[in-house]
């Protein structure tokens, strides 16, 4: 009797510190959401309902009035296929050339590595402002400014730090056995790497393409300074402008292309989801 | 242990076959990352204007900074907000990778919708923070209103008491997921029978945090701090596009101070000048993270 007083006390008390659990994340959920659901619901709303005065989360009338302004601008249109294609770009060079760096760096222990890794890690405490104007200087004699092509080599040398961090933390993880096999049949380092190395951390490789696409996607900086033509500009500097120009009386059209903006970012994450809650990133933080 | 290569070629070569496979990345970051960045390095060095002709000065531009009261009071924001941001980002982090780690229910949906911050363009993190806070439409103002809580609206984003907190909670916000994500990965390293073991002797939930927890996720955290303290130093894009370091300068960050230096006034050389003293700052801490690692690897 008082033992099953006990479990039921001690199941009670499991049950309302499971409660409260949920509860706290469910607190953080609406701190990390809220602003991206209030754009979303601004994006829906007519001009008139979000001058109203009156704060609605769900639209009172319902409208894609501001979708249909967005697509309207062709410039958008145009911008969202130069970061599309400057992201595609970005994410493939990456991962190709760090795989085998990442793989040298594993496998070969020499003085190298520590440069290398001594890189990786200085390269990130230099703030922008100190690689801008030189780097413009050089791509100016490259004839790389204002031309796509340069600010996919921007970026890739941009992502090659994380991209080579992560993928080489899964290397690790490979067993040598395999390659010593390989390498009695007569592979050469190069079918190692992209035959034996690339299929087995297919799932490393991918997040690590879908993290270069995401930066590319995202960066603003660069971008701002490196293109001037209208044709070239990516979706982050056309949303900037877009504001710029008009302020505040755009709410609705600008809730609208941010979050069009948003969206290859959010169903790429939704994709990595397995990869996320997998825990994969242990053998990155492991070092 | 064996080593592998040194099966299957011989040791001559393994320097060059290290050197062939990292030439593909070597080579593009000498020329777009590191040559610009030495470069920049030495701008710090001259009194280079937008235009103008690049002359060695010496130590001028620092002699200068000295005096230079703007310089002051960005770099005294930029520590305030690396402090509060990096403090709140591992804080709440923290905790967010502790609730996603007791195996409750609906975890693997929470951890994904929690990384929504941070999937976004951060553009678009900016606008959405000042759709919040502006002053005739922003929701802040208007669910304050309809609660009673304030009478008129407040334009958040331009005042002197608000700006500082405003632009942190939108920092913090932006970087939560990151940090929670570290922590998981690292929580799930620390074998559960640690715990068990805790639990016959019958230790407290903090007993077990304070002694198995923390102590094991020491590197884990070690990084973040790092990592963060050289991000939030660094912010630029959000405090931009929120504030552009007003009003009267209270949120303007050092970064936002060399970008105004350099693309406003045209004096280069002075803003890599002070891009010079962030990185020694940001070195300064990099020494401690490198320190903790390498106790780490030998202990």
């Amino acid at each position: 009797m008082q033992l099953a007083n006990i479990i039921s006390s001690r199941m009670l008390k499991r049950r309302i510190s499971r409660f409260l659990m949920h509860g706290l994340i469910l607190t953080f959920l609406v701190y990390l959401l809220f602003p991206l659901i209030w754009m979303i619901s601004t994006s829906f709303k007519p001009t008139a309902e979000i001058y109203s005065g009156i704060p609605t989360l769900i639209p009172k009338v319902f409208t894609v009035e501001h979708y249909l302004t967005v697509v309207e601008e062709e410039r958008l249109l145009i911008s969202i296929l130069n970061s599309l294609y400057v992201g595609i770009i970005t994410a493939m060079i990456v991962v190709i050339i760090s795989l085998p760096a990442a793989y040298a760096l594993t496998r070969y222990k020499t003085a190298v590595n520590k440069l290398v890794m001594g890189w990786i890690l200085t390269s990130q405490i230099f703030p922008a402002i100190l690689i801008m104007i030189p780097l413009f200087i050089i791509l100016r004699s490259l004839h790389l400014t204002d031309s796509l092509s340069g600010l996919v080599l921007v970026y890739v040398v941009w992502d090659i730090p994380f991209v080579l961090w992560m993928l080489q933390g899964y290397v690790k993880e490979i067993p040598i056995e395999l390659e010593e096999a390989a390498a009695i049949d007569g592979a050469t380092q190069g079918q190692i790497i992209y035959k034996i190395i690339m299929p087995l951390l297919l799932p490393a490789v991918g997040a690590a393409v879908l993290f270069a696409f995401i930066s590319a996607w995202n960066e603003f900086f660069f971008a701002l300074v490196l293109l001037k033509s209208p044709d070239l500009t990516t979706l982050p500097v056309e949303l900037a402008r877009y504001t710029g120009i008009e302020g505040q009386a755009r709410t609705g059209p600008l809730a609208a292309a941010s979050f069009i903006a948003t969206i290859p970012s959010i169903v790429l994450f939704a994709i990595l989801r397995k990869w996320f809650s997998s825990g994969a990133l242990q053998g990155a933080v492991k070092g | 242990m064996a080593n592998p290569v040194t099966m299957t070629a011989p040791p001559r070569n393994r320097n060059l076959d290290q050197l062939q496979l990292l030439l593909p990345i070597m080579v593009p970051v000498l020329l777009i990352s590191f040559i610009p960045l030495v470069r920049g390095i030495y701008i710090g060095f001259t009194d280079y204007e937008l235009g103008g002709q690049i002359n060695f000065s010496g130590l001028d531009n620092y002699r200068i900074m000295m005096q230079d009261r703007f310089f002051w009071r960005s770099m005294g924001v930029g520590f305030l907000w690396t402090a509060v941001v990096t403090a709140l980002q591992i804080g709440l982090g923290m905790i967010l990778a502790l609730l996603l780690n007791q195996g409750l229910r609906w975890t693997s949906l929470y951890s994904v919708l929690m990384l929504v911050p941070w999937a976004m363009p951060p553009i678009v993190r900016g606008l959405m923070w000042r759709q919040i806070y502006s002053p005739d439409t922003g929701a802040l103002n208007l669910i304050l209103t309809q609660l009673g809580l304030i009478d008129n609206p407040i334009n958040w984003l331009a005042s002197f008491e608000w700006a500082l907190p405003a632009i942190i909670v939108a920092g913090v916000w932006g970087e939560i997921p990151k940090a929670a994500l570290f922590f998981l990965a690292g929580l799930k390293t620390i074998p559960g029978s640690l715990y068990e073991a805790a639990e016959l002797d019958g230790a407290s939930a903090i007993r077990k945090f304070r002694h198995i927890t923390l102590p094991m996720m020491k590197p884990v955290i070690a990084a973040v701090v790092s990592l963060s303290f050289m991000w939030n130093f660094n912010a630029f894009g959000l405090i931009w596009i929120l504030t552009q370091g007003g009003p009267g300068g209270l949120t303007r960050l050092p970064m936002l101070a060399a970008y105004e230096e350099a693309f406003r006034y045209g004096y280069v050389g002075y803003a890599a000048a002070i891009g010079n003293v962030m990185v020694i700052i940001i070195s300064i801490f990099l020494f401690f993270y490198l320190r903790l690692q390498l106790k780490e690897r030998t202990g």
